[in-house]
């Protein structure tokens, strides 16, 4: 049914005052550490969107660095360059930018292999816990295998088979899908027991009953009226995996299985920072380092806040 | 006793059989191991004969059936970059991540133990709070971070302890131990804190909010009623009974100790099993990495055997027939 732009004008005010009204907004302006998360985590986001625009030099534009300005430490230290406020890498380029662009590509993939096992382990876990029986039995063992070892591991593995089976010669163009398959495979599990379980509540109500009653075929089930009612909490496993991804991203890339240097991620940057720690260059890799560890900081504390906040037992 | 034993064999098994199946795939499908193997010169009759001998030509079944009969045996072939068989490089260094995990382990242990009592006696006081916001932080700093700022500040700054490598080594018949000299100490101190620091935040946030379970308890106000000091209520009755879930949770994150080893090991160079499977993934030398998958699943496997055995040890309602007993399935 279509409605007209009125009532969707109407039905957007509505749900926008009933959220300012909520607990969820109240818990929200009631926990000040929650609220400077919350302010950086944005600043990220702005930052990522806006980089090119934002960051003071262009680190890819050859043209625009050169070799004088290289290893120069950070603006307030002596030798310092007013230009390059924390300082430039061995080859001159402004580790501020640098960090800028560098966020851009964490995020970008931090979110993409979530959205990735989003909607892997929320699919796998709708099948799982609608269908039951020995489909049921196959994805809950295979879930409880991949459980057990640590996500980082499973990363690492899908990640060497994927440059096995593709071709490696073109790994820099194909690093992007590599580390998103690999990270975004390696984490659905979480994601498929939740709603597993709570789409075996579902099952039984009546409403899905009813649907059944007049004939709606499962997978028209499924998808528009048990989906909507499971993806809470997943909304929370979202939140708290974006930060995993973050991180998984960074070490993947730090053990050098991630993006190359040409595209460098956050954890790129760290990598080849530390090669320099030793001669006194320590802000190549720091800099970039705390901008990642207050990153994923920043993240986990809005999730935690967020489960929190959505379950009230828990409070 | 014994029908719980072999239930959980039947169970470990199983995740060994499927693990087995993802190497075995993982070795023949990815890429052809024949031109792995070989150089560019080798004529196709060669490479066909080599086939044959693989046994590469026989039925998938069949093929796996021979994989899984070489692996019980610890025959995990040929490493394509190294050309030497895989099993032999894996011993060579699976003393140096077993020495590191073990470490880290016991300081883990050593040292959130008594930092979740302290924090679960005392629960407001300032050293608490300060000791679990830090933690937090912990928590959220990745791995190879921590051991970059440990190199920054205890290498490079002050100059006190080796960023890189085993140290002083001493051959034991085949078991390279740095145990033995204050060198290989010394290498070990920056490593085994970086593996064992979100253990230490892990075991101390369980073994606090255990504390605080217990501390409610009716027997402990009942022991403090019969006028035991202080000191025997907390360490007598308190803490042994919170120790339970650590030796289990502490057990499972040993075999997670030695898979995260892999970042530890590539930050400090040590000469582990982790570092060797990194290489290995970068240079997609599937062998190793098909080895290093069944090794490691086979660890998780034991421990885990062992983890739940010890609970059915330490925990005599465990022991209840599980014919009768709810909820223990």
């Amino acid at each position: 049914m279509a409605e007209t732009p009125m009532t969707t004008g109407r039905g957007w005010t509505d749900s926008i005052r009933r959220f300012f009204d909520g607990d969820i907004w109240h818990s929200f302006t009631r926990s000040p550490v929650t609220m400077v998360a919350a302010g950086i985590t944005f600043l990220y986001f702005f930052m990522a969107a806006f980089g090119p625009w934002i960051a003071p030099h262009n680190p890819f534009d050859l043209a625009s660095i050169t070799l004088l300005d290289a290893s120069l430490p950070p603006a307030w230290m002596e030798y310092g360059d007013p230009r390059f406020w924390l300082g430039t890498d061995i080859q001159g380029r402004d580790v501020l930018s640098a960090i800028i662009y560098g966020s851009r590509v964490s995020l970008l993939i931090g979110f993409a292999s979530v959205i990735l096992s989003l909607i892997l382990g929320v699919g796998l876990g709708l099948i799982s816990g609608f269908v039951g029986g020995a489909v049921d039995a196959f994805i809950m063992r295979v879930a409880e295998i991949q459980l057990s070892f640590p996500s980082i591991l499973i990363a690492l593995l899908i990640n060497g088979v994927l440059r096995g089976a593709m071709d490696i010669q073109d790994q820099a163009d194909l690093a992007y899908t590599v580390l998103i398959l690999s990270i975004g495979l390696s984490n659905w599990v979480q994601y498929a027991r939740t709603v597993r379980g709570s789409t075996m509540v579902e099952r039984n109500k009546e409403y899905v009953q009813a649907a059944h009653v007049i004939g709606i075929r499962p997978i028209l089930i499924m998808w528009r009226h048990i989906l909507p009612n499971v993806l809470g909490p997943v909304l929370v496993i979202a939140t708290i995996q974006l930060a995993l991804a973050i991180i998984a991203e960074a070490t993947l890339s730090f053990l050098g299985v991630g993006l190359p240097p040409t595209e460098p991620s956050l954890g790129t940057l760290i990598r080849v920072g530390n090669d320099y720690l030793f001669s006194g260059e320590w802000w190549i890799t720091i800099f970039p380092g705390a901008a990642l560890a207050i990153l994923v900081l920043a993240v986990n504390l809005l999730g935690d806040w967020l489960r929190d906040a959505l379950n009230p037992k828990l409070r | 006793m014994v029908a719980f034993i072999l239930r959980r064999l039947i169970q470990s098994l199983f995740v060994m059989f499927f693990v087995a199946l993802v190497s075995f795939s993982m070795f023949r499908f990815v890429g052809d191991p024949v031109h792995q193997m070989v150089g560019i010169e080798t004529s196709l009759e060669e490479r066909e004969a080599l086939r044959e001998k693989l046994g590469l030509r026989d039925p998938v079944i069949v093929q796996f059936g021979n994989y899984i009969a070489k692996a019980a045996v610890l025959e995990f072939g040929v490493s394509y970059q190294h050309k030497r068989p895989v099993a032999e490089m894996l011993a060579e260094r699976m003393p140096a991540t077993l020495e590191l995990a073990l470490v880290s382990a016991v300081f883990s242990l050593l040292i959130g133990v008594p930092m979740g009592v302290y924090t679960g006696l005392n629960r407001d006081g300032f050293f608490s709070k300060m000791f679990l916001s830090i933690s937090l932080v912990g928590i959220s700093l990745p791995t190879f971070l921590i051991g970059i700022l440990l190199i920054f500040v205890f290498s490079v700054q002050l100059n006190w302890l080796p960023s890189f490598g085993r140290g002083g080594v001493v051959d034991l018949g085949g078991w390279t131990t740095s145990f033995l000299t204050v060198d290989g100490w010394k290498s070990l101190i920056l490593p085994s804190i970086t593996l064992g620091l979100f253990q230490l935040t892990l075991i101390m946030r369980l073994v606090r909010s255990e504390m605080l379970e217990v501390l409610r308890t009716d027997y402990i106000k009942f022991a403090r009623a019969r006028g035991l000091s202080n000191r025997a209520v907390h360490f007598g009755h308190a803490l042994k009974n919170t120790l339970v879930p650590v030796i289990t949770i502490t057990g499972l994150q040993l075999g997670s100790i030695i898979a995260f080893a892999i970042i530890t090991e590539t930050v400090f160079q040590w000469p582990g099993m982790g570092q060797m499977f990194l290489q290995a993934v970068t240079t997609v030398d599937i062998p190793i990495m098909a080895a290093y998958l069944m090794l490691i699943a086979f660890f998780f496997v034991v421990i885990n055997l062992i983890v739940d055995m010890l609970y059915y040890v330490v925990d005599p309602r465990l022991r209840v027939d599980t014919g009768k007993a709810t909820g223990h399935g």
